[in-house]
């Protein structure tokens, strides 16, 4: 079940059926399931490529901090993390 | 231009251990000698990465019945395309699965035809219920995503119950329950398939109180009961392709059966120029081929208009409305036979054949 929080240790990892893709006839990351694929946005497709099970939550936010100084990350990025949880597309 | 394909449907051959009345397959199966060969499969799967295709259903037939299907599958995943194949189970052992894996199958997608082994065995014309639950659980030993696809219809609404329960036992993160549509095959055997509406109702009632727990399912809406048609799977040469065993292009795998079309071929044209520039993939594309209640239809960019191949097959003009439409001026063609469904004791199966050996 995922939690509606973010916890300290977790360290998301795509889930297997998940395969992450850059799409150059499109420009774009996706996420390729059965039966679906799913179009992330370019910040979406950066977080998702740091989901490598090494990383917890908070290496994340710190490694994404370093290119993007000063974005609203250490509420963004948890948030976005549970709802690709929620999903069912990381573990 | 042209909105770039995302799919490819690869039936690697007509050949099937199996013979199911409503397979979706042509009536016309492609012999085996006129199949394309690993190196042109290679190509299409190269071409089709090239053009932005991302997904592929390695299908059939049987599609295990090749016995390149690794090497093929392998080329598929080279070109970076997420692969699932469809199978009927039958000659799927672990190392089979195994060696596909490590090609890089991402997904299996199983088909059974019953819950139980008696009726599922009748349906698909021979003795199988035993192989595919040995399949099932090859698949779920593996821990790839597994699909279970069931094609409803008469014979086997009334035991969904028991269908779901399989499929939660054995081990399927989804399942497809897929009302029969009925072209090809399946509009020859419609009168032994065709459900009574209280058998579709007391299904739906079942898929409707499922609690959420265990396999996704997803319903394949019965369209002969709605009066609303099924929407074209995005519309009309604007998702995906299907290239049958001779290298035959299509916008959908039920096409075949449109004699008029003249679909291109992969041995002859680029996918690329069939996907932009050939005739049949853009004989029904957007909405300006439409005719009567469609034109004006409010509904027109959400359904396209229904499906292409069953106005074709039911009216011989694939430009009309969709009879499943209750809009179509040919509606009677499907309420009649649905009504009718409810009386007539139904007949036996004429099942699919390979063609006769010449
Ligand atoms: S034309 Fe009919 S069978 Fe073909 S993809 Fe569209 S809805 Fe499906
Ligand atoms: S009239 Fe045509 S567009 Fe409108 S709902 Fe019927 S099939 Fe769809």
């Amino acid at each position: 079940m995922p939690a509606d929080r973010t916890d300290g240790d977790w360290r998301p990892a795509l889930a297997r059926s998940i395969v992450l893709r850059h799409d150059t006839v499109r420009g774009a990351d996706l996420l390729l399931m059965p039966e679906r694929a799913v179009r992330l946005s370019e910040t979406g497709g950066r977080v998702l490529r740091l989901c490598d099970g090494s990383r917890t939550v908070g290496d994340i936010v710190a490694e994404l901090g370093e290119a993007f100084p000063g974005a609203p990350l250490d509420d963004d990025v948890p948030e976005f993390l549970d709802r690709v949880r929620a999903e069912g597309w990381l573990r | 231009m042209t909105d770039a394909p995302w799919a490819l449907l690869a039936e690697l051959t007509h050949a099937c251990p199996l013979h199911c009345p409503y397979c979706s397959n042509p009536l016309e199966l492609v012999r085996r000698d006129a199949e394309l060969d690993t190196a042109e499969w290679a190509r299409v799967f190269a071409e089709a990465a090239g053009m932005g295709i991302v997904q592929a259903h390695i299908s059939g037939g049987e599609p295990l019945l090749r016995r390149d299907i690794v090497q093929i599958v392998e080329a598929a995943h080279d070109a970076g395309v997420y692969t699932q194949l469809v199978t009927s189970g039958l000659g799927l052992t672990s190392r089979r699965l195994d060696d596909l894996v490590r090609a890089g199958l991402n997904s299996v997608q199983l088909s059974v035809q019953d819950a139980r082994a008696e009726s599922s065995d009748l349906i698909a014309g021979r003795t199988s219920f035993r192989a595919k639950e040995r399949a099932a659980g090859v698949i779920a030993a593996a821990g790839l995503p597994f699909g279970l696809n069931v094609v409803l219809h008469r014979h086997n609404l009334d035991r969904l119950q028991e269908i779901l329960d399989l499929g939660a036992r054995w081990g399927a993160d989804r399942i497809e329950l897929a009302n029969a549509q009925f072209y090809g095959w399946a509009l020859r055997n419609r009168t032994a398939l065709l459900p009574a509406r209280e058998q579709l109702d007391r299904a739906k009632e079942i898929v409707a109180a499922h609690d959420g727990s265990g396999p996704e399912i997803v319903w394949v809406l019965p369209d002969y009961y709605e009066g609303v048609p099924k929407p074209c799977m995005g519309g009309w040469g604007a998702r995906s392709i299907t290239v049958g065993p001779d290298g035959t292009a299509l916008p959908c795998p039920a096409a075949y059966a449109m004699p008029d079309l003249a679909p291109p071929n992969v041995r002859d044209h680029s996918l690329a120029w069939i996907w932009a520039e050939s005739p049949a993939f853009n004989a029904y594309r957007g909405t300006g081929w439409m005719t009567g209640p469609c034109r004006e239809c409010p509904r027109r960019e959400t359904d396209f208009g229904g499906c292409r191949c069953q106005a074709f097959a039911l009216t011989g003009d694939a430009a009309r409305t969709d009879p499943a439409c209750g809009l179509s001026p040919d509606h009677h063609l499907v309420r009649d036979a649905a009504e009718a469904a409810g009386s007539v004791a139904g007949s036996g199966f004429a099942y699919r054949r390979p063609p006769p050996v010449r």
